[in-house]
């Protein structure tokens, strides 16, 4: 690891040379909502957010991805896979959010590699953003995780006050840093005091815990229960939960066509649509919004830890602030913890 | 297998073969791979399955009705349902398709030989059954006594007709076919699939019993080798969900942990009996 300081007026020049050599992704503020978007200036940024309102999944999962382009028909012709070698950077993502492309990299690897997946997180680096100010519904902690580590990331900046303590982790973040390091200068020890100082600040601004413990085993002992109808009652399946998650991964793949040229696009999906699992002879597994807000929980804290050994939620908190009907993710596996047996 | 499994190659519809007709056909489509090496290699054991599409259209995820034992091609077995399979039935031999795979697990033919097998289809359910049948008799020495019990609604609704037909010449092989209602002419089992099972009593002794049909079916099917005697480890089931990638990523074929594309289709009772979730 290695540690410098950045001085905060030196910002500005330090994306620069960012810009010059990647494709730069940042949080840019449009009508009070905060996103990821390509920039090509630094005075676009905002760095007064608590965190981007779609995932920063979106720029490696794309919400909508050509997969290859064909001549459609019965006498068709597939052209080869175009895949996007651009170097980008993500600047500014959250711890959270860079944890949750390690658990993406479970589902888009393994028995077969997924290519645009691979291809967009290899070509990334990721430059993050230590939260100071969490949100109130954050809850990274009950993951044993923080709003500042760096552990998931090539670089992490953390502002401790007149200059932002920068942490590059990897070899990946080195090849980064060798352009950057002559607007740095090697960290003093009291600087690393300041910035464990501002995370312990900031941790301690987070107020809501899951109870996480056992939860998977437990699982296992209540998807019968009549606790599922209960907590699916008030859902409308309208998926916001599940589209702006940072570690849902599940899509649809549809050719769209004219008469002489197409493309296999496929796009992100949610378990909380009743389509999703329709059999063409109207026949539906999961048919109930119970079936659906189940999967939803058990996918995340019983069925992927049990494929890959982590449970697939980094506490972001975005599904509980945006679920029109206060769905609340904290409660419902807190509770489902407490289901008596 | 290429390194974007998403792009599949192209192939070549060689003949089309009307299994059944009427409101929901069923066609078989022999299809050979364009690359001539490709359709060399392509390598499956009974039980897996390709995604083939129509470009423009769409994919769908079908078993491999063919057997390996038979080269040079590979056949699916396709009911009009939706969008893609209803597309399929207006192809025309010579018509070109995208073919991917192939996925999922088979059925286990090595660890099955020196055993009787007791094959249980019912309707479309019989193209994976298909494979393996077709497999086993080609392999006749490595297995014991072989029942193949198979229905349908009606007489027209029986697919591989003119297999059945030369199955049931064969003295090796012992063919019970059934209808659900009576019709004039029809001279075998008339009634369900699990009712004709329960009937005919095959011995569970050295037996593994492999169903497949519509889930009421499988149910019924699954009780009554229980009532026979038949152990969770011995009875083997293959099972279908909607898909869209066919190599577990896209989500929605699980059932609980597992994915049907890529962890099945092929379940022994045992296993389905130890996992929960829809299906």
């Amino acid at each position: 690891m290695e540690k410098y300081t950045l001085p905060k007026a030196d910002l500005p020049k330090f994306i620069k040379e960012m810009i010059g050599k990647n494709r730069v992704y940042a949080p840019v503020e449009n009508d009070n909502v905060t996103l990821f978007k390509e920039i090509n200036t630094p005075s676009n940024i905002n760095l007064d957010f608590i965190n981007s309102k779609i995932p920063p999944k979106s720029l490696l999962f794309q919400q909508t991805e050509t997969l290859f382009k064909f001549i459609p028909g019965t006498k068709g012709k597939i052209d080869p896979p175009d895949l996007d070698d651009k170097k980008t950077v993500i600047f500014g993502i959250r711890p959270c959010d860079a944890k949750s492309f390690a658990i993406l990299d479970h589902a888009f690897t393994g028995d077969f590699n997924d290519p645009y997946f691979i291809n967009h997180r290899k070509n990334t680096t990721l430059v993050g953003m230590s939260c100071t100010k969490p949100g109130i519904n954050c809850f990274c902690t009950s993951f044993n995780d923080s709003p500042a580590q760096s552990k998931y990331l090539d670089i992490l900046l953390t502002d401790i006050g007149d200059k932002y303590y920068v942490e590059v982790t990897n070899e990946k973040g080195k090849q980064l840093a060798k352009d950057l390091k002559k607007h740095m200068q090697p960290a003093k020890e009291s600087d690393t005091e300041k910035k464990k100082e501002i995370e312990k600040k900031a941790i301690k601004q987070i107020t809501r815990n899951q109870k996480t413990e056992g939860i998977t085993e437990k699982l296992d002992k209540i998807f019968e229960n009549p606790f599922w109808k209960e907590v699916a009652n008030k859902c409308v399946s309208c998926g916001t939960c599940t589209y702006l998650c940072p570690t849902c991964h599940c899509f649809d793949i549809q050719d769209e066509s004219t008469l002489t040229k197409g493309a296999r696009v496929r796009v992100w999906d949610t378990c909380m649509n009743p389509e999703y699992t329709l059999h063409a002879s109207k026949f539906n597994p999961r048919p109930a919004r119970t079936n659906r807000v189940r999967n939803r929980i058990y996918h995340k804290y019983n069925y992927y830890p049990k494929n890959f050994d982590i449970i697939a939620c980094v506490g972001c908190g975005r599904c509980i602030d945006l679920c029109p009907v206060n769905i609340d993710i904290i409660d419902v596996v807190t509770k489902a913890g407490e289901v008596k047996l | 297998m290429k390194d974007n499994p998403y792009q599949p190659w192209l192939a070549t519809i060689e003949e089309i073969r009307e299994e059944v007709g009427g409101a929901r056909p069923i066609k078989t489509f022999k299809i050979k791979f364009n690359d001539k090496n490709l359709q060399n290699n392509f390598s499956y054991i009974p039980g897996q399955c390709a995604m083939v599409s129509l470009l423009g259209e769409g994919e769908c995820f079908f078993a491999i009705s063919s057997s390996p034992t038979k080269k040079g091609f590979i056949e699916v077995s396709v009911m009009k349902l939706g969008k893609v399979t209803s597309a399929l039935h207006e192809c025309e031999p010579g018509d070109t398709i995208g073919v991917r795979g192939p996925y999922g697990n088979h059925f286990d033919v090595e660890g099955w030989k020196g055993k009787n097998l007791v094959f249980i289809g019912g309707g479309i359910g019989q193209a994976p059954l298909r494979s393996l049948i077709n497999y086993v008799v080609d392999n006749r020495k490595n297995y014991g006594k072989l029942d193949i019990i198979y229905g349908a609604r009606t007489s027209k609704d029986i697919s591989y007709k003119q297999e059945f037909t030369e199955l049931e010449k064969r003295k090796d092989v012992d063919v019970h076919l059934s209808i659900d209602v009576t019709e004039d002419g029809w001279d075998k089992y008339v009634g369900f699939v699990p009712n004709n099972l329960l009937e005919l009593k095959p011995s569970p002794k050295n037996t593994i019993a492999i169903t497949c049909g519509p889930p009421i079916m499988i149910k019924f099917v699954i009780q009554n080798l229980e009532k026979l005697g038949f152990s969770e480890d011995q009875i083997y089931t293959t099972l279908e969900m909607r898909m869209k990638c066919g190599i577990g990523k896209c989500g929605r074929c699980n059932i609980g942990n597992l994915y049907v594309c890529k962890d099945g289709p092929v379940f022994s009772h045992k296993q389905l009996k130890n996992i929960y979730g829809e299906r």
